[in-house]
C-alpha cells in the first residue's frame, strides 16, 4: 500500500499520499489554487509564484505545486498575506504586459485576465516596466507568436518538449530580456515546428494564437463568382458547441450545418466523406503491402502534424508513412476534379474552406504536393474557433438551432469516420474495412474496443480469418516515438499502426475550444463513438456516395487516377 | 571548419559525462575558447550528438554571459558589476576601463579586436572589491588608476 501523509490544509483533516504536491492535495477539499505556470499535464516548473501558500513553521511563503506535503504540515491557502503577494505578483506581471485585451484574440479565454480580475486587481498601480518592442513570429502559416504578450511561464516549453518530444522553442537570453524563442530566432516555419497548436491550448494569455484567415474566407463569401463550398472534420462537431457554452461533448452535428449554411457557404460538405475514401485508399494499401511484402509496418497518414514531426525526426522511416493523403486534402482534389466535373463549376471559382480541429492543417493545406487540381485544393482552412466567431460575428442563436443535414454528395458519411476524430478511430475503421476486404465475410461487430481510450500507446493483435494482424495506435508525438524508434532498431512486431499528433487525436487538436483537457478530451470521444453508434452504416466501404464516385470518376481503389488524386509523396526535412 | 578543431577534446569529454546533458558546458567551454566563439555549426553538431534540441544548446549558450556568437576581443575584460563591487566604485572603474581602452561602450570589441569589455554579475571576488578579470586572470582592490594602468599594460602587448 501506498505510503500516506495526514496534513491540515485551511483547517482541514487531508490525508494523502506520499509526494503530493500541496496544490493536489488542496484539491481534495475543492480549493483550486489560483496558479498560472502549473499545468496539470506537464512537469512542475514552480515560475510564477501565484499558488503561493503559508506553512505553519516556514519563514516563506511555499510555491504550492512545487512544495512537497509532508506530515504534520499545517497550510493555510487563503491569508491576508498570500492575498496581498498573489495580488502583487500578478500586478507586476500586468506592468509588464501590454494593455490590448480590446483586440486580443485571447480575450475570452486569457487565463492573466482572469486572474487579474478574481485577484481582484482593478488598477494598476505600476508603471509600465517594459517597451513593446519584440517582434512577432509570423514566419509559420498555422502559428502567431507574440513574445510581448508572453508572461514566461514556460507552459508552451514544456508542452512541445514533454508532450510533442519536439523541442521548437526554449527560453532565450537572461533576466529581463528572457524571451521563448526558436532557434537563432528563426521563426517557428524553419526550425522542426509540426504546427500542430498544442503551445496554443496551453498558452495563459494571447502569446501564441492560430494565423487567422476568418476575413478572407468572408470576403470569398460575399464575392458572387466564387462558389464558396465547406467541408467539416469529424472532431469539431464534438467540440464547437463548447464555444457557446454548451457542455463538452455535446454533439451539435446538425446544428453546426445549419450555422454554416446562415453563414453563407453554398454547399455544406463533409470531411467524413473523404475520411470514408481515405479509409478504402489506406485499407487496401494495407492489404496490398501485407501480400506483396511491402513495407511494414505501414502507418497512417492523417495527421499533418505527424507528417511534418516524421519528417523532421524519422526522415529515414517515411516510406512506412501511407500514402495516402489526409482526408482534408483528399476532399480539395475530389471536389475540384469530380464535384467541379459533376456541376460544370470550373475548379477556378470553387472556393474550399475547410474547417479543422487542427493548426497544423493551414500548413498542410499550402504544401506544393497538395496541387493534384492544378491549384491549391484547399483553399482556406479555419480552426474550431475560428468558424465559432465567424458565428458569434453574425449573431447565429447557435444552441437553438434546429438541426440540418450536410449537402450531397460530399456530405454522406458513415460511423467509420466520424471516430477519425478521436485516438484509433482510424485504426478501428481501417479494421472495419480491411476485414471484409480481406476475408470476403461480412464483419458482424464492428467495434474494436481494444483501440479505443485514452491510453497513450494501445497495442491489439486482430484476426482476420487466419492472418494475424499486429496493430499499434498512438496519439501525442512523445508515445510516437516510442514506436518509431521500435521501427529504427528493427524491433517494432506491427503490421499497422496508428498515429495523431495531438493528446487524444483530433479532438484534443490544436484548433479547439479552450480550455481542452484530459476530461474534456475523454467526453468528445464518448460524443463521437455515440455518433458512430447512431449511423446506420458504419464501414466506410459501404458509402453509397463513396461507391458512385469509384464508379463514375475513380474506377476502383488504388486505381492510376486514384493515385494521381489521393495519394502523395512525402519530404526529408531531417533535424540538425 | 571550426568543429575540427574541437573535435578530439569533444570526445574526450562525451567519454568523461555518460550522461549526456552534462557534457554540454564542457564542450560548450572548450569550444568557446578554441573557436573564440560559438557558431550555429557547433550548436548543431553538439544538439545532434548529445541528442538534444537545437534550441535547447542554444537557449544554454545564450543563458550565460561567457559565451558568445560574436568573436571576442584578444582580451575579454569583465567588470563586475554585482552589489559589493558596485558599492566599492565599479561604476567608476568601467568607465574609466572603457575610455583607457579606446573608448569602446560596453559589450563592444575595439576595431582591431583587442578588447571586449563586459559588465558581468558577481565575479565571486566579493572579498577584493571592486574587481574584474581579464581573460582568466583576476584583478581586485581596485581604483579607477590602478584599473587604468592596468590596460595600458595590456596595450602595450600589441608592440612586443
Amino acid at each position: 500500500m501506498a505510503e500516506l501523509v495526514n496534513l491540515t490544509i485551511d483547517g482541514y483533516q487531508i490525508q494523502t499520499a506520499k509526494n503530493t504536491t500541496i496544490f493536489e492535495a488542496a484539491k481534495k477539499i475543492n480549493i483550486n489554487i489560483p496558479h498560472l505556470c502549473y499545468h496539470e499535464n506537464l512537469s512542475i516548473y514552480g515560475a510564477c509564484r501565484i499558488c503561493v501558500v503559508e506553512v505553519e513553521g516556514r519563514p516563506r511563503l511555499e510555491p504550492s505545486c512545487a512544495t512537497i506535503a509532508e506530515n504534520g504540515m499545517r497550510v493555510k491557502t487563503n491569508t491576508a498575506r498570500v492575498r496581498r503577494a498573489r495580488r502583487m505578483i500578478v500586478e507586476l506581471l500586468l506592468a509588464n504586459h501590454p494593455e490590448d485585451c480590446f483586440t486580443c484574440e485571447s480575450n475570452q479565454v486569457c487565463e492573466l485576465r482572469k486572474l487579474a480580475y478574481d485577484l481582484g486587481i482593478r488598477s494598476l498601480r505600476f508603471e509600465k516596466g517594459r517597451k513593446y518592442h519584440y517582434k512577432l513570429d509570423l514566419s509559420s502559416p498555422a502559428i502567431i507568436r507574440d513574445p510581448n504578450k508572453c508572461i514566461l511561464c514556460s507552459r508552451c516549453i514544456r508542452v512541445c518538449l514533454e508532450i510533442q518530444a519536439v523541442g521548437a522553442i526554449e527560453f532565450v537570453n537572461r533576466g529581463s530580456k528572457t524571451q521563448v524563442l526558436t532557434f537563432f530566432n528563426k521563426g517557428l516555419n524553419n526550425v522542426e515546428c509540426t504546427n500542430c497548436g498544442q503551445c496554443i491550448l496551453a498558452c495563459p494569455t494571447g502569446a501564441l494564437r492560430e494565423k487567422t484567415i476568418v476575413d478572407e474566407v468572408w470576403e470569398a463569401i460575399s464575392d458572387p463568382k466564387k462558389f464558396v463550398i465547406v467541408q467539416t472534420a469529424p472532431a469539431v462537431r464534438s467540440a464547437i458547441g463548447e464555444e457557446f457554452g454548451m457542455k463538452p461533448g455535446a454533439l451539435v452535428t446538425g446544428k453546426m450545418a445549419a450555422a454554416l449554411r446562415r453563414l453563407g457557404f453554398s454547399r455544406i460538405f463533409d470531411t467524413q466523406f473523404t475520411a470514408d475514401l481515405t479509409i478504402i485508399e489506406e485499407a487496401y494499401e494495407l492489404v496490398e503491402r501485407i501480400k506483396n511484402k511491402g513495407i511494414l509496418p505501414m502507418i497512417t497518414s492523417c495527421s499533418p502534424g505527424w507528417i511534418k514531426y516524421i519528417e523532421h525526426f524519422f526522415p529515414d522511416c517515411l516510406e512506412h508513412l501511407s500514402t495516402c493523403k489526409s482526408p482534408q486534402q483528399m476532399f480539395g482534389a475530389i471536389a475540384k476534379t469530380y464535384y467541379s466535373q459533376k456541376t460544370g463549376i470550373e475548379p477556378k471559382n470553387l472556393y474550399v474552406v475547410s474547417i479543422m480541429p487542427c493548426t497544423a492543417k493551414k500548413f498542410e493545406a499550402k504544401r506544393p504536393e497538395m496541387r493534384a487540381s492544378g491549384a491549391q485544393d484547399v483553399d482556406a482552412v479555419l480552426t474550431t474557433r475560428e468558424i465559432a466567431r465567424m458565428i458569434k460575428e453574425t449573431g447565429i442563436d447557435f444552441c437553438n438551432l434546429q438541426d440540418e443535414d450536410f449537402d450531397e454528395p460530399l456530405g454522406i458519411s458513415t460511423g467509420a469516420a466520424v471516430i477519425f476524430g478521436a485516438t484509433g478511430g482510424v485504426m478501428e475503421a481501417a479494421l472495419r474495412t480491411a476485414y471484409e476486404v480481406v476475408t470476403g465475410k461480412t464483419l458482424e461487430r464492428v467495434e474494436f474496443e481494444q483501440v479505443r481510450g485514452l491510453e497513450g500507446i494501445k497495442k491489439a493483435n486482430i484476426m482476420l480469418d487466419g492472418l494475424e494482424l499486429k496493430v499499434a495506435v498512438a496519439h501525442g508525438l512523445s508515445n510516437a516515438r516510442i514506436l518509431l524508434e521500435e521501427i529504427q532498431n528493427g524491433t517494432s512486431p506491427y503490421h499497422f499502426i496508428e498515429v495523431m499528433a495531438c493528446p487524444g487525436g483530433c479532438l484534443g487538436g490544436g484548433g479547439q475550444p479552450m480550455p481542452t483537457n484530459f476530461e474534456i478530451r475523454a467526453m468528445r470521444a464518448a460524443s463521437l463513438y455515440r455518433e458512430d453508434e447512431d449511423k446506420p452504416v458504419r464501414k466506410s466501404h459501404e458509402n453509397p456516395a463513396i461507391k458512385k464516385l469509384y464508379e463514375e470518376f475513380l474506377e476502383k481503389p488504388l486505381s492510376e487516377k486514384a493515385h494521381h488524386l489521393l495519394h502523395t509523396t512525402y519530404t526529408k526535412r531531417g533535424r540538425y | 571548419m571550426s568543429i575540427k578543431k574541437c573535435r578530439q577534446e569533444f570526445e574526450k569529454i562525451f567519454k568523461k559525462y555518460p550522461d549526456k546533458t552534462q557534457a554540454l558546458l564542457p564542450c560548450l567551454y572548450v569550444a568557446q575558447e578554441k573557436c573564440g566563439c560559438l557558431t550555429e555549426e557547433i550548436v548543431s553538431f553538439l544538439a545532434q550528438r548529445l541528442d538534444l534540441p537545437k534550441v535547447e544548446v542554444y537557449s544554454v549558450i545564450t543563458f550565460y554571459s561567457m559565451f558568445s556568437f560574436e568573436k571576442k576581443g584578444k582580451f575579454v575584460i569583465r567588470i563586475c558589476m554585482s552589489l559589493p563591487c558596485y558599492l566599492r566604485g565599479s561604476r567608476e572603474i568601467l568607465e574609466a576601463v572603457v575610455e583607457e581602452a579606446l573608448c569602446i561602450k560596453p559589450n563592444q570589441s575595439t576595431e582591431a579586436k583587442k578588447f571586449t569589455i563586459e559588465p558581468v554579475s558577481c565575479l565571486g571576488l566579493c572579498d577584493i572589491a571592486p574587481a574584474m578579470m581579464i581573460n582568466k586572470k583576476i584583478y581586485g582592490n581596485l581604483t579607477p588608476q590602478k584599473a587604468r594602468e592596468i590596460i595600458r599594460r595590456y596595450k602595450q602587448e600589441k608592440d612586443k
